[in-house]
């Protein structure tokens, strides 16, 4: 990938709670337009904190934390440039699917024949065509996950962040929504922040892997995967991606060594 | 089951038999030590004061349902717009809430006789008086609910943008919905209660009398049959408005909350 001009770039950016416990110790990071990059790290790394502050949830204590969005002034809560994904599905259960999907456009004040038709072709594309008019609490829990990828992504966002988003999914429904992640990231090739604790998971879906270590939380290494693309399922049994797998865990490993003991 | 009847059917045979057991055993009671119905009439002589008596009972009882009914729908009224306010505001909800506690705290029986002395028009006394007693637990519930939104979801809220009030349409008030509704339910009885506290202190007060002055009235002439048909007519009274505002409760939340989804729907 050739390294065109950042959408996000971190300088020296802090996180300090009002408790005392710092969450993040110095993050430099710039992340190219269209990218797929992982954060990939142990829990209490900071890999969430950073998410938020990049999505503007959050203030970095210190540091700069700079925006580039198409149409978008720099560093303002840039509404609908940016999708979020959330660990939970995060939906409203007195709405239906259709309701919960059009929740931005809601927020934004106008919802007409040209939004409900996005609202329809999101829901498609993630597969769930035809469930417009059920309830959250109808869908099982890959789908309520769907729900919410299609709610993120029906402004068309430039940059997308995910937050350990299929952590509490079964195996065989988040192999699907893996593949389903990397066809949306392909259609509309928006800039993906991806994090998660799964080695194989970051290899897999991503372009680049950020390794952190906890406490403080630190970038400690920058790995470019190296894969063919478009992948697909293929690519779990090829040779390249168990030695990737490889070189990704040992950094980790090498990582969790630097931290102090949880 | 192995009686040979569903659970459901269970439910409501169960208390039915221990109802009829318990009228049984208390009307040879009555016949069989010979006690006097002043001291406890037999359930066939309260039933035939219920007979004789209905007519004027009921047009009592509306007396009392009326008073009860325009309280419950103020404390809803009040009550949601109060919590409202709480919400909007954190600084009005500290200075404010305690007293709300102190009103809710200070038994009825003792402000009701002050609020019958300021406030002239009887009706609007007594009404005063059940909203007092029915207002605090729809404060309160909705001021919890209203609080309670999902923080990832107020995260997201605010990353498209949303004004504080849409985020009090769209997210803080479905939210507190059910809150609401379960302090309704509690209010539904509070306000039978309080109209009828109200009641015996203002006595007759106006020109109708409600079914609280009738009980009086009953005890003073030694009707006790009266009295407990006037009783039973007020705890009827209270189960149809628990089981109303129980079906209407399920039927707002029947979509989407856990204590109102069939459970055939999962």
């Amino acid at each position: 990938m050739t390294m065109s001009e950042p959408v996000v770039v971190l300088r020296g950016v802090t996180k300090r709670f009002a408790s005392g416990l710092e969450a993040l110790g110095g993050v430099d990071l710039a992340v190219a337009r269209g990218e797929f990059l992982s954060l990939l790290g142990p829990s209490g790394c900071g890999k969430s904190t950073l998410l938020r502050i990049v999505a503007g949830l959050a203030e970095p204590t210190t540091g700069i934390c700079d925006l580039r969005l198409a149409g978008a002034p720099s560093k303002s809560i840039a509404a609908g440039r940016i999708g979020f994904v959330f660990q939970d599905p995060t939906l409203m259960p007195w709405s239906t699917v259709a309701r919960n999907v059009e929740l931005p456009f809601r927020i934004a004040g106008r919802v007409r024949a040209a939004e409900r038709d996005r609202v329809a072709a999101s829901l498609s594309a993630v597969g769930l065509a035809g469930f417009e008019q059920a309830y959250p609490h109808q869908l099982s829990g890959g789908m309520r996950m769907r729900v919410s990828i299609a709610r993120a992504l029906v402004t068309e966002p430039d940059l997308l962040l995910l937050d350990e988003p299929f952590a509490a999914l079964d195996e065989i429904t988040r192999l699907a929504l893996n593949d389903d992640l990397l066809l949306l990231w392909e259609a509309h090739r928006p800039t993906i922040l991806f994090v998660t604790h799964s080695v194989f998971e970051s290899v897999y879906l991503s372009t680049r892997i950020a390794v952190m270590r906890p406490r403080p939380g630190r970038i400690v290494a920058d790995l470019p995967v190296r894969l063919p693309q478009p992948r697909d399922r293929g690519v779990r049994t090829s040779a390249a991606y168990a030695a990737m797998c490889e070189t990704v865990s040992t950094a980790l490993a090498a990582a969790m060594a630097q931290a102090p003991a949880p | 089951m192995k009686l040979g009847i569903g659970r459901r059917g269970l439910r409501l045979a169960a208390p039915i038999a221990i109802g009829i057991v318990f009228l049984a055993a208390w009307e040879a009671t009555v016949r069989l030590r010979g006690i006097p119905p002043y001291i406890l009439p037999a359930p066939t002589a309260i039933a035939q004061s219920l007979w004789t008596d209905g007519p004027s009972l009921l047009g009592s009882l509306w007396v009392t349902l009326r008073i009860t009914l325009a309280a419950l729908a103020a404390a809803a009224l009040f009550g949601g717009g109060i919590a409202l306010l709480f919400a909007r505001s954190r600084l009005l909800e500290l200075s404010l809430f305690p007293y709300a506690v102190v009103l809710q705290v200070t038994p009825i029986v003792a402000i009701a006789p002050l609020v019958i002395i300021w406030v002239r028009e009887p009706f609007l006394a007594l009404l005063v008086c059940a909203w007092i007693v029915a207002f605090f637990p729809i404060v309160s519930n909705t001021t919890v609910g209203l609080n309670s939104a999902d923080r990832n979801l107020l995260a997201l809220f605010r990353l498209y943008g949303a004004s504080p009030g849409q985020i009090l349409l769209y997210l803080r008030m479905p939210t507190a919905l059910p809150y609401f509704l379960a302090g309704l339910r509690i209010s539904g009885g509070l306000a039978l209660i309080g109209a009828v506290v109200a009641e015996f202190v203002a006595g007759t007060g106006g020109a109708e009398t409600g079914l609280a002055f009738r009980i009086l009235e009953a005890g003073y002439r030694l009707a006790i049959p009266r009295m407990f048909a006037a009783l039973l007519l007020l705890s009827l009274t209270g189960i149809v408005i628990y089981l109303l505002l129980d079906w209407l409760s399920r039927q707002l939340l029947r979509h989407w909350h856990e204590s109102a989804i069939a459970p055939e729907d999962e």
